[in-house]
């Protein structure tokens, strides 16, 4: 599969033929991508003129490069299958550790941080069980992880603080290493919270929407205070402390701020080097939700970020925004590009009562993936094979998308909630996926200039 | 050549011993981690994704 895209920098286009089955990317002139596109896709009507006052003399020149590249494996590589292993370990865990929030965001897709359950914390005991399970369950998976999540994780620190220790006690006793993030609304993050989590955390996610007036009109406390000013005041200092290690902010995008652009760089104008802005996923009856017709708008931001990011990054304001990030060089296998996020097979969620969900978009809904609980020892491996089978190659839309590789077929949560078949993705997300996909390709050729 | 140039050649690796699995889980929901596997890096190889502004 050869997909041609083009990208406009500085007001000129450039030209792509991205070679997805090797992950060989040409920077090619308007021609052999004419050439490229005729051959391997589908010209436009306007492509097709253009391609018919080629020479015939170009047209040779450019079919004998092309004739060379796919001799050398690096255009119209056929695709090789592989085998995806499946041992029934589980590596990643994310803890529920407190279904409640102290914020109303009007786009939770945990309803107040509840999941429609009881407001609930997690103990100890349930946190210790779940570990016990995730190490049991490891095999000889070495690198363990666990994300706390709520709900706001800082709602119930003293028993984050008891369970990462004894999950680090327990890891380094049996010779693994176990690594944990928190999520948070940075609502509580005072000064003990900031020392704490620098020192123990992997990894820190702090929620900030870009702009105050966006932020607030939707992370709002109960008596519908907006949260931007506190939330931002602590993100900076944690951001003043914590150095080269990892964290990040990330923010959602709505129906409310279709030039999340302007949110992504205003992150960045307050001192953030590592933004995330993701677009919202809600039903389409929602006043929020983004919709087919909004996506040249989206298209159109994304490109407009690309084109700033660029430049912000050759100088002070560098900054990494994570759907442009793309490792071409050292990315994962293959293996773990065709499995994602392994929700169900091997990463999983437990609840403050212990139950077992393929991850935590399950828990709280229809039960259907109820996967067993840590307190009483059950575990539904019938129900983990069935996330094991999903993958790009069970996935009809999946094989022949250009984005496979990187996308690895959606998020099965969306899919179950959309389409009701874990195996059909979410059509809208992909197509902002491959957008973002081209966008990074091209901020890859611009910034390292050309050969291999 | 004259109408093409490579940016990257070949960057999956689909040979040898893969799916290991001790590489970083990576959800990609709006709410969570937001990483696809586009900007993860193999455990097993030394060099990461440019995280950094150094290492870019
Ligand atoms: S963008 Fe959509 S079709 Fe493409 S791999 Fe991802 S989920 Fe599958
Ligand atoms: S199914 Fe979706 S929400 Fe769940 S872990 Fe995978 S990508 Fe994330």
């Amino acid at each position: 599969m050869v997909h041609c895209f083009t990208y406009t920098h500085e007001g000129k286009p450039l030209f792509f033929a991205w070679d997805v089955e090797s992950g060989s990317l040409h920077n090619v002139d308007e021609a052999a991508f004419l050439v490229c596109k005729n051959k391997f896709g589908e010209l436009t009507d306007e492509e097709r003129q253009k391609f018919d006052a080629v020479s015939d003399v170009e047209k040779r020149e450019i079919e004998e490069e092309l004739f060379k590249l796919e001799s050398e494996g690096l255009l119209n590589t056929p695709e090789t299958r592989v085998d995806l292993p499946f041992s029934g370990e589980i590596k990643a865990m994310c803890l529920h550790i407190c279904h409640d929030c102290n914020l109303r965001c009007s786009y939770c897709f945990a309803k107040d941080g509840t999941y429609n359950t009881p407001r609930d914390y997690m103990s100890f005991e349930v946190g210790k069980a779940a570990l016990d399970f995730l190490f049991e369950n490891s095999g000889n998976r070495h690198n363990l992880e666990v994300d706390f999540f709520g709900g706001e994780p800082l709602m119930n620190f003293d028993n984050v603080k008891k369970i990462v220790a004894y999950g680090k006690e327990k890891a380094k006793s049996i010779g693994k290493d176990i690594k944990f993030t928190l999520t948070t609304n940075g609502v509580l993050l005072n000064d003990a919270a900031i020392e704490y989590l620098n020192a123990e955390m992997d990894n820190v996610v702090i929620s900030i929407d870009g702009r105050k007036e966006v932020h607030d009109k939707l992370r709002v406390s109960p008596n519908g205070k907006g949260s931007y000013d506190v939330a931002l005041k602590n993100a900076k200092k944690f951001r003043a402390v914590r150095g080269d290690k990892r964290y990040y902010i990330r923010g959602t995008f709505t129906q409310n701020n279709l030039d999340f652009s302007v949110d992504a760089l205003t992150l960045n104008d307050e001192g953030f080097d590592q933004i995330s802005l993701e677009p919202v996923v809600l039903p389409d009856e929602s006043p929020l939700a983004i919709h087919e017709s909004d996506l040249e708008k989206v298209y159109e931001e994304y490109d407009k970020l690309s084109e700033e990011y660029i430049k912000r990054r050759k100088g002070e304001k560098w900054f990494n925004f994570f759907h442009f990030m793309i490792d071409l060089k050292n990315g994962p296998c293959v293996a773990k590009r065709l499995t994602g996020c392994g929700a169900g097979k091997e990463y999983v969620a437990v609840t403050p009562t212990g139950d077992i969900y393929p991850c935590h978009q399950f828990a709280g809904g229809d039960g259907k993936y109820y996967m067993g609980n840590v307190l009483s020892g059950t575990f539904d491996r019938n129900i983990q094979k069935t996330f094991a089978g999903i993958n790009v190659y069970s996935k009809e839309e999946c094989n022949k998308c250009p984005a496979k590789y990187y996308c690895s077929g959606g998020c099965a949560a969306n899919s179950y909630n959309f389409n009701k078949d874990l195996k059909k993705p979410y059509g809208l997300s992909c197509k902002m996926m491959r957008r973002r996909l081209e966008d990074s390709l091209a901020i890859y050729c611009i910034e390292h200039g050309g050969n291999d | 050549m004259k109408h093409v140039n490579t940016v990257v050649k070949s960057c999956l690796h689909k040979e040898g011993k893969i799916g290991c699995g001790e590489c970083n889980s990576s959800c990609q929901s709006a709410c969570k981690t937001s990483c696809t596997v586009g900007n993860q890096s193999c455990a097993r190889r030394e060099e990461r994704v440019n995280t950094k502004k150094e290492s870019k």
